[in-house]
């Protein structure tokens, strides 16, 4: 399948909802925890097993993004899209039929495994084509799409738990709402597929066919620095950049990952104890946070340059951390709003990567790199809860209660802060020896022009 | 007429209704979201 190229006259502005029709869809794996009491119930599972669909899904997202990459990168947007809907929608239908025959394993298959593949080549299907199309506004664009997988789930927490009070929670009633969900979503991601375009480069083409010196390149051209996918791998910027991204979403995930029992325990022996439905309150506004910030963030980051703004995460971060363990008890005020910002880095940190992708190695084969490098999230989201629950089982066993279980975290979360802020000071600009040679983006642009005039 | 980054910042005329079209289909169901999440975080000064 060759690259749907934009025919003249297609608008920018159409690609945006393109991605995030995408996005919001492959976001509902953050509201995977709507389906795990009805199935432990139903088909008598316990809390482990009724998790290992998400757990093998983000495993699957990771794996398929890095290693799918390239194959995106080749078989264009609209290729990644279909099969980001194929892969998400056919595994809520096997998970249907697992629930409806009670067979858990068919549940585990569809959702994490085959869904997961959607999950990884829905995320990064449209990156590339954004920052092609808005290279004077990398960040914004990649952050609206971003944001989307936050507000995924802000949309199938509620609907899939209304679905399931409207069809019962039995085998029966699950089985119907994973039916709906992946017809639902086929239809909704269905956008995407349609609208998506690459930008085209024809007068670029026109350009070097002409001799002409004042020749347009276009958005979709290739300019600047470029570094292929398995160079950039090579490279020391890749490995820095992996470390920020690693450091900062395992330190979100420091608040993200106790957020209700935290600011419950925080109060608990103060005059203004948090209550239960609270506490779920403020677990809503951290993921409000953590949306806006992607957005938020990304777009400021077009402004005051991407070391700057991973500077701000990083660096203030550890700050805010900091601002927590000595006052956060004293008052509930500050607790939340640094809780608030803690996360609106977090999601700022995810959605502002590829663009800072794009600035270091070009356009060339970013969404590959981007993939690539989300095996840091993989791996953050196995460090991150791993240290927040292993210290505070630890400090409860060791008498501790209140604010004070959780100090050791956060000096834990400071110092991951650190390291990714000292990462992120060592990025510099990609050494010459790896960029592309120039008479390899020749037939990269001729390429595109063959397309390009295939397709008007 | 190829596209370039300055005449593809603003919708041809023929365009705009599909552009309007695309973001009402993502924006409904995000302000859904949006309302249910400002409903349930309001617990927090309420709760």
């Amino acid at each position: 399948m060759s690259p749907p190229v934009a025919p003249p006259g297609w608008s920018r502005w159409l690609v945006p909802p393109a991605a995030l029709s995408v996005h919001l869809a492959i976001g509902q794996a953050y509201a995977w925890s709507v389906f795990k009491p009805p199935l432990e119930s139903a088909l008598h599972l316990d809390g482990t097993e009724s998790a290992l669909p998400f757990q093998l899904a983000i495993v699957m997202l990771g794996l398929s993004a890095a290693f799918g990459g390239t194959l995106v990168e080749r078989n264009g947007p609209r290729w990644a899209m279909t099969v980001a809907l194929v892969c998400f929608s056919s595994g809520f239908l096997i998970s249907a039929l697992g629930a409806q025959t009670e067979q858990y394993w068919l549940i585990v298959l569809g959702y994490g495994f085959v869904g997961g593949i959607g999950l990884g080549i829905g995320y990064i299907s449209p990156v590339s084509t954004l920052i092609k199309w808005f290279p004077d506004r990398p960040g914004m664009a990649t952050g609206i799409a971003i944001m989307g997988f936050g507000g995924g789930a802000l949309i199938a927490s509620p609907w899939s738990a209304q679905m399931l009070q409207s069809f019962g929670t039995d085998h029966s009633g699950i089985a119907l709402a994973f039916l709906v969900h992946g017809l639902s979503y086929a239809v909704f991601m269905s956008l995407g597929v349609l609208l998506v375009r690459v930008p085209r480069t024809a007068q670029h083409a026109e350009g070097r066919r002409t001799g002409g010196q004042h020749a347009d390149p276009g958005p979709g051209a290739l300019t600047g620095v470029q570094v292929s996918a398995r160079s950039a791998v090579r490279t020391p910027q890749f490995w820095c950049l992996w470390i920020v991204l690693c450091m900062n979403v395992t330190a979100g995930i420091g608040i993200l990952e106790k957020a209700a029992p935290m600011i419950t325990d925080f109060f608990a022996d103060t005059s203004t104890p948090v209550s239960a439905s609270a506490a779920a309150g403020f677990v809503a506004l951290l993921s409000a946070a953590n949306m806006t910030g992607r957005i938020g963030w990304s777009t400021t980051s077009d402004l005051i340059g991407r070391k700057n703004i991973y500077r701000v995460y990083l660096g203030v971060g550890a700050l805010l951390y900091l601002l927590i363990v000595l006052f956060g008890d004293a008052s509930k005020p500050l607790f939340v709003l640094c809780a608030l910002v803690i996360l609106s880095f977090y999601g700022g940190g995810f959605a502002t990567v590829p663009a800072y992708l794009k600035d270091l190695f070009g356009t060339y084969e970013v969404g590959a790199i981007h993939g690539r490098l989300l095996t840091a999230w993989s791996t953050a989201g196995v460090l991150g809860p791993l240290i927040v629950n292993w210290i505070a089982d630890h400090q409860k066993a060791a008498g501790k209660h209140g604010s004070s279980l959780y100090g050791l975290s956060f000096g834990v979360m400071i110092a991951l802060l650190v390291v990714g802020f000292a990462a992120n000071e060592l990025i510099r600009p990609v050494h010459a020896r790896h960029h592309i040679p120039a008479q390899r983006k020749g037939p990269d642009a001729d390429d595109a022009a063959r397309q390009q005039s295939e397709s008007a | 007429m190829p596209t370039t980054p300055h005449d593809s910042s603003q919708s041809p005329p023929e365009r705009r209704p599909l552009v309007a079209f695309a973001w009402l289909w993502v924006a409904a169901p995000l302000a859904y979201g949006l309302y249910e999440l400002v409903q349930k975080a309001t617990q927090l000064f309420t709760g």
